[in-house]
C-alpha cells in the first residue's frame, strides 16, 4: 500500500486472493477487496455469483481454499465464527440465523450469555438492547417471540445480534430482499447512523438503486470473480449494470421470421407469493402464441423462477389466471398439465429435472412413466425404455451414448440434453424452459438452441426465461423484462443490450 | 379389599412402573431438543440394565452397579453421536442398529459369563437398590386416604424412584435456566443460528447425547438392581419406544414428561390388574388394548387432536453447511 493514502481510507477489512470451491462450482475466484474503514461499501451481482459464499468466508461460516484476511491491516486466521465475531465482525445472513420460537432477547443472547446461569445475563441484555434501540431506532420488543415478527424485525433482531457482539464490522447480505420500501429506508437510516459513528458496512445486494443511495463505495461481483471497484459518486448505474451483467460473446442463431398462430399459452395477472408470503410475482400478464418464443429477462430473483413453476404447476398462485389453449389450468398438479401438452424444462436440473443417481434410460421417460409405451398395469416395460432412451440418444447426439450409465457420470452439458430430449420429444403445445444452457459447452448451447428454434417453426408456444441476455435476445421474437416480479415492459427480439440492461435494473421501461 | 385399597395398589404399582419411563423419556428429551433423534435409548437401557447387573454382581455394590450402566450407555451415545453427527449419517438407521447391538451384545456376553442363557446371576441384596421406608409411615398409617397414599404409593420406594422425579425439575432447570440449555434447545431448532454465534454445533450434540446416556443409564439400572435383581434377556421390553411415545406425549417439555410417564405407568398397571378379571357386562378384556393405549393416545396426539405437537426443528436432520 502507498504511504500517502489518506487517514479515512485506512483498511477495515482486505481480503486477498480469496479461492473456494464448492465441489465443481468454482464460487470465488481470486477475489481481491479492500472496504475502508467507517464506509459503506457495497457488493452487487447477480444471483449465484459468490457474493454470499465471500462474506461468509469472512465471517468463518465457511473456509477460504485459498487466501488471506487482514482486519485492520493485521491478518488474521478466521476458523469459525467465534473468530469472526471475536474479530469484531457481524453479519446478517440473507436467510436469517434465528430460532424462531426463541424470543428476541434469547436470540440475542445465543452465543454471548455472560455466565453459565442466564439469569444475571438476562438483565444486562435487557439493558443493553434498550441502549442500541436508543441509539439506532432499533426498535424491537425484546420479549416478542420470533416467528411472530414480521421480517423486518426479525432483520433488526439480527442486527441488534451482532451490535450486541460489539461488532465494528457490520455484513448486511441481501437485506433488503425481504422488505417493503418503508422497511427498507428504515434500514438505510439505522445504516448511516452507524457509519457515522465510525462503523464499517457491507452491504450486499442486487438492486443499483440502493447502491447507489446509500454506498460509499461499490465492487461488482460476476460469476465467482471480482470485476471492478469504483466510488459510487464515480459511476454510473448504467457503467454497474453493464459490469454486473457483462459483455458475453453474442451467440449467432440461425432463425428465421415468426409466424404467431393463435394464443397457446396465457397468464393473466397472476400473482404469486412464497413461503415468507413476500410477493414473488406481481400481477403478471401476457400471452404465448403458436410459433413464437417469448422471452423472459431480468437480473436472477426477480420473480422469473417463481413464474415458470406456477406455470408448470408446481407453485400455487395466489390469485390470477393460466390458461393453456384457453382452458383454465391454475391449480392443475403438474402431470395434468402434461396431459393438457405443456412441457417444463425446469431451471435447475439437477434439483427438479433429474434423478442423478438413476440410469440415463430411467431419467429419459422421468414424468411420463406411467405412459402405455413404457408398461403395462404397474409394471415397467424396461426394454422399451431403454429402447426409447437410445433413440433419443441418437437424435440428440448424448455422450457417452450409453443409456444404462449413472446420470451423475454425465457432462453437464449431456445432463441437460436428457431433459432437453424428454421434454421436447414429447411433442408439447406449449414448452416451458428455464436457464435451457446454464453450465453448459458451447456445443451444446448450439444444439439445444437449435432444438428450440425447431419447436418454434413446428408451430409450439415457446416461453423462455434466461439470465443470459444474449440468449434471451437471439432466440426471443418477443422479449419481456421482469423486474421485482413485475413485467416492466416489453421489447421486440432486436433491442438493445443497453436498453434492455437498464430495464432490467428498474431504471428505465 | 375395597375399592380404595384397590386403586392405591394399582397406583403404588404405577409409580414403580413409570420410572424406567421417566429416565429414558428425560434421556430422550436432552437428545431430540438437541436435534438427535434417538431410537436407540430401548438399546441404551437394555446395556446399561446388563452392565448394572454385571457390576453389581461382582462387586456387591448398587452405586458401583448405577455408575457401570452409565458409563456403557453414555459409551452407547458415543457411537451414535459418532455416527450422526461426526459422520452425518441417518440417526433413525444408526438408532435401530445399536438396538441390535444391545440385544446380541447382552445375551452373548451373559450367556459366556453365566452361562445361565442370557440371564446374569443373582445379584446379592447389597448390590441391589432396596426400598425405603419414610419417616412416620406407621404414625399416619390409620389416617383415611392419606395414610395408605403415604404408605403404599409415596413411601416404601427405592433411591432411584426419588431421584426420577427429582430429576424433572433438574431437566427443566438445565433446559431452561442454563446457557447449556439454551444453546442445546437452539440446536435443535436451527443449528445454523448457534454456528453463527460461534458456538460449534458438534460438541454441543455430543453433550447433549452424554447427558442422554447419562440418564437412559439411570433407567436400566432400576430395571435390573431395583425393580428386579438380575439381568434378564431383552429385559427393557419395549420401554424405551414407549417411553419415546412419551416424549411426544408430552411435547419435549420436561413436567408434562412426566405426566406421560406416569399415565403411561398407570395403563401397563391397569393391565396387570385386569389380567385373567372380566369386566360386568363387557367380559374379559384383552391386556393387549391396555398395552398399545400408549402408542394409541400417542398416534392421536399426533393427528393433531390434543393440540399441535411440534416437534425440535432440526430434528434429525445431520447438519452440513455445504451442499
Ligand atoms: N453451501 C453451498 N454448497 C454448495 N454450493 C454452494 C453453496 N453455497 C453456494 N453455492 C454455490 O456457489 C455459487 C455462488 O453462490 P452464492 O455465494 O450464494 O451467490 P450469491 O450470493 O452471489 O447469489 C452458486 O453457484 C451456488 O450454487
Ligand atoms: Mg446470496
Amino acid at each position: 500500500m502507498s504511504l500517502d493514502l489518506p487517514k479515512e481510507i485506512e483498511p477495515a477489512i482486505e481480503l486477498v486472493g480469496i479461492d473456494k470451491k464448492f465441489g465443481a462450482v468454482h464460487a470465488n475466484k481470486n477475489i481481491n477487496l479492500t472496504v475502508a474503514k467507517g464506509s459503506i461499501h457495497g457488493v452487487i451481482g447477480e444471483n449465484g455469483a459468490g457474493k454470499s459464499t465471500l462474506m461468509s468466508i469472512l465471517y468463518g461460516f465457511y473456509h477460504a481454499d485459498q487466501g488471506e484476511i487482514r482486519i485492520s491491516g493485521k491478518p488474521i486466521v478466521i476458523r469459525d465464527s467465534q473468530a469472526a465475531i471475536a474479530a469484531g465482525i457481524g453479519m446478517v445472513h440473507q436467510h436469517f440465523m434465528l430460532v424462531e420460537n426463541f424470543t428476541v432477547l434469547e436470540n440475542v443472547m445465543l452465543g454471548a450469555e455472560g455466565g453459565q446461569l442466564l439469569r444475571k445475563g438476562v438483565a444486562s441484555a435487557r439493558k443493553e438492547l434498550k441502549r442500541l434501540e436508543d441509539d439506532y431506532g432499533l426498535e424491537v420488543d425484546p420479549d416478542a417471540v420470533v416467528e411472530e415478527l414480521p421480517v423486518g424485525s426479525q432483520q433488526r433482531v439480527e442486527i441488534l445480534k451482532a451490535l450486541y457482539r460489539g461488532a465494528e464490522i457490520l455484513i448486511l447480505d441481501e437485506p433488503t430482499g425481504v422488505l417493503t420500501p418503508a422497511e427498507a429506508d428504515h434500514l438505510f437510516k439505522v445504516l448511516r447512523v452507524l457509519r457515522d459513528q465510525g462503523k464499517t458496512i457491507i452491504l450486499i445486494t442486487h438492486k443499483l438503486r440502493e447502491i447507489m443511495a446509500i454506498t460509499d463505495t461499490v465492487s461488482v461481483m460476476r460469476r465467482g470473480e471480482m470485476v471492478a471497484t469504483r466510488k459510487t459518486s464515480e459511476t454510473t448505474v448504467e457503467e454497474l449494470a453493464e459490469l454486473m451483467v457483462g459483455r458475453r460473446v453474442l451467440l449467432h442463431v440461425e432463425k428465421g421470421d415468426a409466424n404467431p398462430g393463435r394464443v397457446l399459452l396465457s397468464v393473466r395477472n397472476l400473482t404469486v407469493r412464497d413461503a415468507r408470503g413476500v410477493t414473488m410475482v406481481d400481477d403478471v400478464s401476457f400471452d404465448v402464441r403458436a410459433g413464437e418464443i417469448v422471452g423472459i429477462a431480468g437480473v436472477a430473483g426477480n420473480g422469473q423462477s417463481e413464474l415458470l413453476e406456477a406455470i408448470a404447476g408446481i407453485r400455487k398462485p395466489y390469485s390470477g389466471e393460466i390458461f393453456i389453449d384457453g382452458k383454465p389450468v391454475a391449480g392443475i398438479d403438474p402431470a395434468g398439465l402434461r396431459d393438457l401438452g405443456l412441457a417444463h424444462i425446469p431451471e435447475d436440473r439437477h434439483h427438479m429435472g433429474l434423478v442423478l443417481k438413476f440410469e440415463e434410460y430411467e431419467n429419459s421417460i422421468l414424468g411420463y412413466h406411467r405412459d402405455q409405451r413404457y408398461g403395462r398395469g404397474v409394471m415397467l416395460d424396461l426394454d422399451a425404455m431403454r429402447k426409447d432412451a437410445e433413440e433419443k440418444i441418437a437424435k440428440y447426439d448424448i455422450r457417452p451414448p450409453n443409456p444404462r450409465l449413472k446420470t451423475a457420470n454425465f457432462s453437464g452439458g449431456n445432463q441437460q440434453k436428457i431433459v432437453v430430449a424428454r421434454e421436447i420429444e414429447r411433442d408439447p403445445n406449449v414448452l416451458i424452459i428455464g436457464q435451457p444452457t446454464r453450465g453448459v459447452d458451447i456445443g451444446a448451447i448450439e444444439f439445444i438452441h437449435k432444438r428450440i428454434i425447431d419447436m418454434r417453426d413446428a408451430g409450439k408456444a415457446v416461453l423462455l426465461v434466461s439470465v443470459e441476455l444474449d440468449e434471451i435476445r437471439s432466440l426471443s421474437d418477443r422479449i419481456l423484462v421482469m423486474f421485482a416480479g413485475k413485467v416492466v415492459g416489453e421489447k421486440t427480439g432486436d433491442a438493445g443490450e443497453q436498453t434492455l440492461g437498464l430495464m432490467m435494473a428498474g431504471i428505465a421501461a | 379389599m375395597d375399592y380404595f385399597d384397590i386403586f392405591i395398589g394399582i397406583l403404588g404399582s404405577a409409580v414403580r412402573l413409570s420410572i424406567p419411563l421417566l429416565f429414558t423419556a428425560l434421556a430422550g428429551l436432552f437428545s431430540e431438543r438437541a436435534g438427535i433423534f434417538d431410537i436407540g435409548l430401548e438399546g441404551k437401557m437394555l446395556v446399561s440394565a446388563f452392565a448394572s447387573a454385571c457390576a453389581a454382581y461382582w462387586t456387591g455394590n448398587a452405586w458401583l452397579g448405577l455408575a457401570a450402566g452409565i458409563l456403557v450407555a453414555i459409551a452407547f451415545s458415543f457411537i451414535h453421536g459418532f455416527a450422526s453427527i461426526t459422520n452425518r449419517g441417518n440417526q433413525i438407521v444408526s438408532g435401530v442398529a445399536l438396538n441390535f447391538v444391545a440385544a446380541g451384545l447382552t445375551i452373548v456376553l451373559g450367556q459366556a459369563w453365566f452361562g445361565q442363557g442370557g440371564r446374569t446371576a443373582q445379584v446379592p441384596g447389597s448390590g441391589r437398590f432396596a426400598p425405603i421406608i419414610l419417616p412416620g409411615t406407621d404414625a399416619i398409617r390409620d389416617v383415611p386416604i392419606l395414610g395408605p397414599l403415604y404408605a403404599n404409593v409415596i413411601s416404601g420406594n427405592n433411591i432411584l424412584t426419588y431421584i426420577a422425579f427429582l430429576m424433572v425439575p433438574i431437566s427443566w432447570w438445565v433446559l431452561y435456566r442454563t446457557r447449556f440449555g439454551l444453546r442445546l434447545r437452539a440446536v435443535g431448532e436451527n443449528p445454523g443460528a448457534v454456528d453463527t454465534a460461534g458456538i460449534s454445533v458438534s460438541w454441543l450434540r455430543y453433550r447433549a447425547l452424554i447427558v442422554t446416556g447419562f440418564l437412559a443409564g439411570f433407567a436400566g439400572t432400576y430395571l435390573a438392581i431395583a425393580q428386579s435383581a438380575a439381568f434378564i434377556n431383552n429385559m427393557s421390553a419395549g420401554k424405551g419406544y414407549i417411553a419415546l411415545a412419551a416424549l411426544i406425549f408430552a411435547k419435549w417439555k420436561p413436567v408434562p414428561v412426566m405426566l406421560a410417564c406416569l399415565l403411561f405407568g398407570f395403563l401397563d398397571a391397569f393391565a396387570n390388574f385386569m389380567q385373567g378379571k372380566s369386566l360386568p357386562l363387557i367380559g374379559e378384556v384383552p391386556v393387549q388394548i391396555f398395552q398399545a393405549l400408549p402408542y394409541i393416545l400417542t398416534c392421536v396426539l399426533l393427528a393433531g387432536f390434543i393440540g399441535i405437537a411440534r416437534p425440535p426443528k432440526a430434528g434429525g436432520v445431520p447438519y452440513t453447511k455445504e451442499r
